[in-house]
């Protein structure tokens, strides 16, 4: 346990309006704390540079899932658990509760939020590949309101995002349009429980005659951000799963992504794996 | 620092009693139980998050208490090792334990019977795919598993025993 | 005393230990409250090799409310006795590895010695520094003693030469295996009280008290009889609670003795994993000679272990290593030369299996690419050649035990459907992206010191009657998950005839018992436990021959008791002391590595089935099957536990394990990056165990805490072999290390 403990500040906003005029008053001195599985984790390492924080796990207004006709919204503190238990996403939504199943084990996923993941920006996030998949939408609050940005795109670089000092993630909301869709996720990782990914990869297919007619594919812990492997994408869209085609996609996939050597993992593994990976997709496509 | 950090009073629920008491905000759940509550049961294997030796449920949910800002308890349910037994009573989980070999250094035991109790809350009779996704996020560097598994079988079959 | 007198010993009685353990109550050494106690912390380098030039204490730290430690404050010898006196408990004027200990620190407030200890500032002035056997050997810097080398063995046995220039066959090979963590869930720990009136008291995670003991009498130049090692509920230690207790012990009393104040230090996880120590990594290099129909005629090899930056216990893991180098088989010819050498990595140290594994991996894989060569199976190649009773093993044993190998392999084969698998897998695995493989390693592992060890060692064990009739056993071996005090207590309950619970186990606290040796190289149950025996029954003549009980009468617990508070009425104290005397003829020569390396050996084979995704290049173990050959089972939850245990951690050694050495410092020094297997990982590990009993234990038993570590990881190779067509000579084959293997085999290819 590597830090000065007193020096750090949390304190508890009575409400979401009290949070974000706080932030509003001090911008980026506040940073939120949810359920803790990353901060604490940095903390005990010593490695917790920011000191004042601001305890939203009680915050009731971020809370809870929300089903609509259209649209499914999940609150920012939605836990890993919660997600792994709704029927709707269970049933609309596999990857996503592939992802929570996969992170971590019980007591992280008890703990664990998407906005919490999400606005930690890791690129080997096992959830944000499968909001990439599902077109996810975000509702960033601040003390001037809300507005919602596409999570595509919403991290700009390595821990980047697109989020103003004063703004809170409040809500994640997927359309409900991935009814006939084919989906696959997998994560791989040094071992089946409590692994960071070295590579992990959602993916879904629209199928028609052997036809691919649309096809949507993210990868995590292959890039700084988490990614949507477009090239391959675009080789994949209108054409059939031959042999050739399944090559090219693995080609193209290399262009794609930028995977690095470091403690988990090297390079060309990650590489290779992502197209192995890909490939198996694919041949459940075509079967 | 602009403000001097100042040490919050607390008060929670710990195994079936009110407790009240001064700590830093950020300060360990788990170091707040050990040290200020002096209940040593639950244990620091990693202060990481990994290995689930400082595994408590906060609210009827399996969480670890080295990850758990004491801050965050406030308000909460707290039950740790030393509420599982009923005096001298052990619960269904702890005698299995005990009759199978579940235990060997023990290090790691409060946290697995954390974790084998709050799967057993959920699911009367688990498989074995269950049991160990329930029990995955506790390393046991001693049994190899095998004998906390037959331990949550025995624990299943038991009738009439609490949990 | 034959099964049938049997109550306890046989039967999973309910462990002593084990409502504690379940409850919460046991206490380990972070648990023991000690009012006004200080935390300390150390303070460690951040080079491998340097001189220290300068050490500053930073602004900002209220220094003069804390108490500062450095080597010049030792009051005895600056040296942690073992074996060398190479080893400081404080680097003074230069350092030999990354995370050496430089300066110590107390204050009461845990937080703020954080803080101080990153305001202490180091200044060296950097060495060349060495970080791999290689290195080492090749002489790259001379960095210990005249050529880096700790210790070296060299064996022979009959003509290696003439069968080599004579052989029909010659196969070589070469292997290698990592340093691997211990990785017990509970990191070290220890407090000590200490004032030069009263001396020293340490109370501590750890095996050995009483090599803690000794190591603190030379750092504080006072007699054993002011040294006070006790030790706390001990949470897994598999060897890396062997000696190096004794360095934090030390430090923590340095603290205690200039502060005045009891003082507590617990490493966190991070400074464990990156400054204590770990297995020896190991090359073996293999020359086999055969027959052409697969008979053994002579081994050459070369076996080398990298032991850090000082000798510890290089010397006697490099020795077992050896010994076990040229496992259970029949080989008239049979040369080792071994060596362990320095290099700038943290000291090396002692974990399960202590070399043999090591040296076991490289054997059995080297077999399997013999009996390729040769043309035959894995499995007949063993049999042809597995050393039976009345022959010799490398060191010149003629094995007087009877061992049936080729039992043991035809069992382990029968109970894991080896044949029918091997033949479908081989069918089903065309064109699948997920391979199946199953595999099987057969090995022995001594019981007890090796040689002449255990002479040296003369353990000693003593029984105390009470006047209710309970029954103290003092030794100074620990329970750390193994069970000894269950164990023992067996032992002495079926001794005496008496119920298992007046059988009362003294903690091991050097004041109070007897020094039976350390708790390790597998001799807790078979020589103490013998020890334990004898000192039961010696209570026993002693009540008899006082006419207090009937010889060889029953009699119930009532009489007992009111014999021993008779005797003790009487007589004064009822106690028994026994000491270990090595079994006759037995004879061992420390020159030539030759003679009765040990009295008893246990046998196994071993069988893995595994998974192997060609798309992910993982390998996940499906099934295991132990079979091995013991003794005597004194209590068969325990023992199976111990091999599951083992086979875990051999599976960890084989496929998850990885330590990266970055600059001589282990990088993925965290649990999230250094991977043991979880519940999810591991498949139910199915054991078996058959009895030969030995003369050497109590009803026969040997030593089986080690022996797991020698088998699993190479049958787990084996099987990766057979599932996937390649060859792999270096564990761990984690997925990256097996997809560069494929590659390069189907690069090859072209």
């Amino acid at each position: 346990m590597r830090a000065n403990v007193p020096a750090y500040e949390l304190r508890s906003p009575a409400g979401l309006t009290e949070a974000l005029s706080w932030k509003a008053q001090e911008p980026g001195a506040w940073q939120p704390f949810a359920g803790g599985t990353d901060l604490m984790v940095l903390l005990e390492a010593g490695k917790l540079a920011h000191r004042r924080f601001l305890n939203i796990w009680k915050l009731t207004e971020l809370h809870g899932i929300a089903v609509a006709p259209e649209q499914i919204t999940l609150g920012a503190l939605t836990t890993y658990t919660e997600i792994q238990r709704h029927p709707v996403l269970a049933a609309e939504f596999p990857l996503l509760c592939r992802a929570a199943v996969e992170t971590g084990s019980v007591a992280t996923q008890n703990r664990g939020t998407l906005g919490g993941n999400i606005a930690n920006a890791s690129p080997a996030a096992d959830s944000p590949p499968a909001l990439l998949v599902y077109d996810a939408q975000i509702e960033l609050v601040s003390a001037a309101g809300p507005r919602w940005v596409p999570y595509n795109g919403f991290h700009t670089g390595y821990k980047k995002m697109l989020m103003r000092p004063d703004e809170l993630i409040a809500n994640i909301r997927l359309p409900r349009t991935m009814r006939g869709w084919r989906q696959h996720y997998r994560k791989v990782g040094a071992r089946k429980a409590q692994a960071i990914s070295k590579i992990c990869m959602a993916a879904a297919a629209q199928m028609e005659n052997g036809v691919v007619r649309e096809v949507r594919l993210a990868f995590g812990s292959v890039a700084p951000t988490v990614v949507r492997a477009a090239s391959a994408e675009g080789t994949l869209r209108g054409g059939r799963l031959t042999p050739a085609g399944i090559a090219a996609a693995r080609e193209a996939l290399a262009r794609d992504i930028t995977p690095i050597d470091d403690l988990r993992s090297t390079a060309r593994y990650r590489l290779s794996v992502a197209q192995n990976v890909l490939e198996e997709f694919l041949r459940t496509l075509a079967s | 620092m602009a403000d001097d950090v100042v040490k919050i009073e607390i008060a929670c629920t710990v195994n079936g009693e009110s407790r009240r008491f001064r700590a830093w905000p950020m300060e360990r759940l788990l170091d707040v139980l050990r040290r200020e509550l002096k209940l040593t049961g639950t244990k620091e294997g990693c202060g990481e998050g990994e290995c689930g030796a400082c595994a408590v449920l906060l609210d009827g949910a399996l969480v670890n208490s080295c990850l758990v800002p004491v801050a965050q308890a406030a308000g909460c349910e707290i039950l740790t090792i030393e509420g599982l037994a009923r005096g001298e009573q052990l619960s269904a989980i702890q005698e299995a334990f005990v009759e199978c070999g579940g235990a060997q250094c023990g290090i790691c035991t409060p946290g697995m019977v954390m974790a084998a109790a709050a799967l057993l809350e959920r699911e009367r009779q688990p498989g074995e795919r269950q049991i160990r996704a329930g029990l995955s996020g506790n390393l046991c560097r001693c049994t190899g598993y095998t004998k906390i598994f037959e331990a949550v079988v025995r624990a299943c079959q038991a009738t009439g025993v609490r949990r | 005393m034959d099964s049938a007198e049997h109550k306890y010993l046989g039967h999973s009685v309910l462990r002593k230990e084990g409502r504690d353990k379940v409850t919460g109550r046991a206490r380990y050494v972070d648990d023991l409250d000690f009012p006004g106690a200080l935390h300390g912390v150390t303070v460690r380098s951040d080079i491998p090799r340097g001189r220290i030039r300068k050490i500053e204490f930073g602004a900002g730290i209220p220094w003069n409310e804390f108490i500062v430690v450095t080597a010049a404050d030792i009051p005895g010898a600056n040296y942690v006795a073992l074996f060398e006196r190479d080893q400081p408990f404080l680097a003074s004027d230069g350092v030999n590895h990354s995370e050496e200990a430089i300066v110590l620190l107390a204050h009461p407030d845990p937080y703020l010695l954080e803080e101080a200890r990153r305001a202490v500032r180091i200044e060296y002035e950097p060495l060349p520094a060495i970080f791999t056997l290689d290195e080492s050997l090749a002489g790259k810097e001379i960095i210990w003693g005249k050529d880096n080398v700790f210790k070296s063995y060299h064996l022979e046995k009959g003509d290696v030469e003439a069968a080599l220039a004579r052989a029909d066959l010659i196969v070589e090979g070469e292997y290698r295996t990592a340093a691997q963590e211990q990785l017990y869930i509970e990191p070290q720990g220890m407090v000590a009280i200490a004032n030069p009136r009263d001396g020293v008291t340490v109370w501590g995670s750890l095996q050995c008290p009483y090599y803690v003991q000794r190591a603190l009498v030379a750092l504080f130049n006072l007699p054993a009889e002011k040294i006070r090692v006790v030790q706390a509920e001990t949470g897994g230690g598999f060897g890396g609670k062997e000696e190096y207790p004794s360095m934090i012990a030390g430090h923590a009393a340095l603290l205690a003795w200039k502060s005045g104040k009891p003082v507590k230090i617990i490493y966190d996880r991070a400074e464990d994993m990156a400054a204590t120590t770990k297995r020896h990594p190991s090359r073996t290099r293999h020359r086999t000679a055969v027959t052409r129909d697969g008979k053994l005629l002579a081994m050459d090899i070369d076996f080398a272990l990298d032991g850090g930056a000082y000798a510890t216990l290089s010397s006697v893991v490099l020795s077992r290593g050896t010994i076990h180098a040229a496992g259970p088989y029949s080989c008239p010819n049979v040369r080792i030369h071994s060596k362990v050498v320095a290099t700038n990595l943290p000291p090396q140290g002692a974990f399960r299996g202590f070399g043999a594994p090591q040296s076991v991996f490289s054997l059995e894989r080297h077999f399997d690419r013999v009996a390729a060569a040769v043309g035959l199976a894995p499995e007949e190649f063993r049999r042809r050649n597995f050393i039976r009773t009345g022959e010799t093993t490398a060191t010149g044993q003629v094995i007087r035990e009877a061992v049936d190998m080729p039992g043991l392999l035809d069992r382990a084969l029968r109970e894991s459907g080896y044949a029918a698998k091997r033949e479908t897998f081989a069918r089903e695995n065309h064109g699948r992206a997920l391979k199946k493989g199953i595999g099987l390693a057969a090995f022995f592992h001594g019981a007890g010191f090796t040689g002449s060890g255990e002479e040296y060692l003369a353990s000693v064990v003593e029984a105390e009657g009470t006047p209710e009739g309970r029954v103290r056993i003092l030794a100074a071996s620990t329970e750390i998950g193994q069970g000894t005090n269950t164990i023992f207590s067996q032992i002495a309950a079926d001794a005496l005839g008496i119920p298992y619970d007046r059988i009362e186990i003294a903690q091991p606290d050097t004041a109070a018992v007897p020094n039976s040796g350390p708790t390790v190289a597998s001799r807790t149950s078979m020589i103490v436990g013998k020890l334990v025996e004898s000192a039961a029954i010696g209570i026993k003549q002693s009540l008899v021959a006082a006419n207090l009980l009937a010889a060889g009468g029953v009699y119930t617990p009532e009489d007992f008791a009111r014999a021993c508070r008779e005797y003790i009425s009487a007589h004064g104290p009822l106690r028994a002391r026994v000491q270990y005397h090595p079994p006759p003829g037995v004879k061992w020569d420390d020159k030539t590595y030759t003679g009765e390396a040990y009295c008893a050996y246990a046998w196994a084979v071993y069988v893995a089935e595994v998974t192997v995704d060609l798309a992910t290049f993982e390998t996940r173990v499906d099934d295991f099957v132990a079979v091995q050959e013991v003794g005597k089972v004194i209590h068969p939850v325990l023992a199976a536990g111990q091999i599951e245990g083992g086979v875990a951690q051999a599976i960890g050694f084989a496929l998850y394990e990885n330590v990266i050495w970055q600059q001589g410092r282990m990088a993925n020094g965290q649990m999230t990056n250094y991977i043991m297997p979880t519940a999810a990982d591991l498949p139910r590990i199915r054991v078996i165990f058959e009895e030969t009993p030995s003369p050497h234990g109590p009803s026969g038993a040997k030593g089986i805490g080690e022996l797991p570590l020698d088998g699993g990881a190479p049958a787990i190779v084996s099987a990766i072999e057979n599932a996937a067509g390649i060859v792999l000579r270096e564990i761990p084959v984690v997925p990256e290390r097996l997809m560069e293997a494929l590659e390069a085999k189907a690069g090859m290819r072209g």
